[in-house]
């Protein structure tokens, strides 16, 4: 049943399936983002409580849910690479935890600076902010030991245990706002009740996460690709493929 | 799927649900300490199946709403005491000097740092606003919550 997958474990194939991907994904995700940015930042109306201070919510939830998504695609891919040995699972590993570093980053910064002007505190050690901070650390632990190894069969390895054993911090980030009292307010979108935000608010913000969403599946297939060449540039099909380009 | 990978995939299975129980069962333990902030009814209840009552001169944070009709404010200075309230009627008062958060509002609710003086009335060194997970423009939210106001309202004691 898994047989039409058989032929994507080998690397040529795999690097020229995500360069055919690569320009769609960027694409939508340029167009996504800008009719999110300009509708959520400009047209978007004012909330009744904090003013034009909530657009930043156009930034930071799309981060956050994506440092989230990030991680969870890196554990799966992580997961596959621990079963099935795939040498590509690990390179998509190591893809990806620099791109969920960057979006966590990305988050906890417009958090706080959202923070400051509504909550008044940059920070607070609550289970919410805490746990994302902890999802950062774990990015930064995953490449670090992907980095430290110069066996990278070896590093995929020790990198793929990390990244595996971290998923458990996900429904804990999840549900931090659930299960204890927080600063940071309960979930509005990702809840299987309705949205607790007006329609006119709400579209730009899911324009916006489907823009993150096409934009992390574009850095992803980018450095996928660099790191496919750069581990397979002793292979005489990448060696053919950069004499040919000249 | 062939033995060793049949190995690997329990190998893997079984250390995530290992360390998911394991996590699981730390913040169950630690579910107090994992709390940002006392509720006022639990400060004057106690917390817990104990009922552990905080002890006076323990540093703690309370967090509650602002009950409507409560915030005296001192005319020569920063000075301001309001009653914190949550849904179980717990009522807490609080002394703070200082500037509050643009979002401060009586309704609203807040966290606040402070010392335990007595029973129930707290010395707070730090005020924070939390605003809640609705969003919505002022002329919607005038329609169904009758809130009309984009700015905090002072009182007249101010002018």
């Amino acid at each position: 049943m898994w047989k039409w997958l058989h032929p994507y474990a080998k690397p040529e194939k795999s690097y020229n399936l995500a360069g055919k991907m690569l320009p769609w994904f960027a694409l939508f995700s340029a167009i996504s983002l800008t009719i999110g940015m300009v509708w959520g930042f400009v047209f978007a109306p004012a909330d009744y409580q904090q003013g034009d201070s909530f657009r930043i919510i156009y930034l930071h939830v799309p981060a956050a849910s994506l440092s989230m998504g990030a991680y969870l695609s890196m554990a799966i891919a992580a997961f596959i690479g621990l079963v099935w040995q795939l040498k590509m699972a690990d390179m998509a590993v190591a893809a990806i935890a620099p791109i969920g570093a960057v979006f966590t980053a990305i988050a906890l910064f417009t958090g706080a600076v959202w923070g400051k002007p509504m909550w008044g505190a940059w920070w607070v050690w609550d289970a919410r902010l805490t746990s994302e901070l902890i999802l950062l650390f774990l990015y930064l632990g995953v490449i670090a030991i992907y980095g430290a190894f110069s066996d990278k069969l070896l590093a995929g390895r020790a990198a793929g245990i990390l990244a595996l054993v971290g998923v458990i911090n996900l429904p804990v980030i999840h549900y931090s706002v659930e299960w204890w009292n927080t600063l940071h307010q309960k979930a509005t979108i990702s809840k299987f009740d309705k949205p607790s935000m007006d329609t006119d608010m709400l579209w730009p913000l899911l324009i916006n996460l489907l823009g993150f969403g096409l934009l992390f599946g574009t850095l992803t297939l980018m450095r996928f690709r660099n790191e496919l060449i750069t581990r397979e540039s002793h292979r005489p099909w990448v060696k053919k493929l950069f004499i040919e380009d000249k | 799927m062939n033995p060793r990978r049949k190995k690997r995939l329990s190998i893997a299975l079984v250390i995530i649900i290992g360390l998911g129980t394991m996590t699981g069962l730390v913040l169950y333990a630690l579910k107090q300490n994992i709390d940002l902030f006392y509720t006022p009814s639990q400060l004057v209840e106690g917390l817990g199946e104990d009922k552990v009552k905080p002890e006076i001169g323990q540093r703690l944070r309370i967090g509650g709403l602002v009950m409507p009709g409560t915030v005296t404010r001192n005319m020569e200075d920063l000075k301001v005491s309001f009653v914190l309230s949550d849904d179980n009627g717990g009522l807490v008062t609080l002394e703070y000097e200082g500037i509050l958060p643009d979002l401060f509002r009586e309704g609203q609710g807040i966290v606040a740092q402070g010392v335990l003086k007595s029973a129930n009335v707290i010395s707070a060194s730090e005020v924070l606003a939390k605003h809640d997970e609705e969003y919505m423009p002022p002329e919607v939210a005038e329609a169904i919550k009758g809130i009309k106001h984009m700015k905090p309202e002072y009182g007249n004691e101010t002018k």
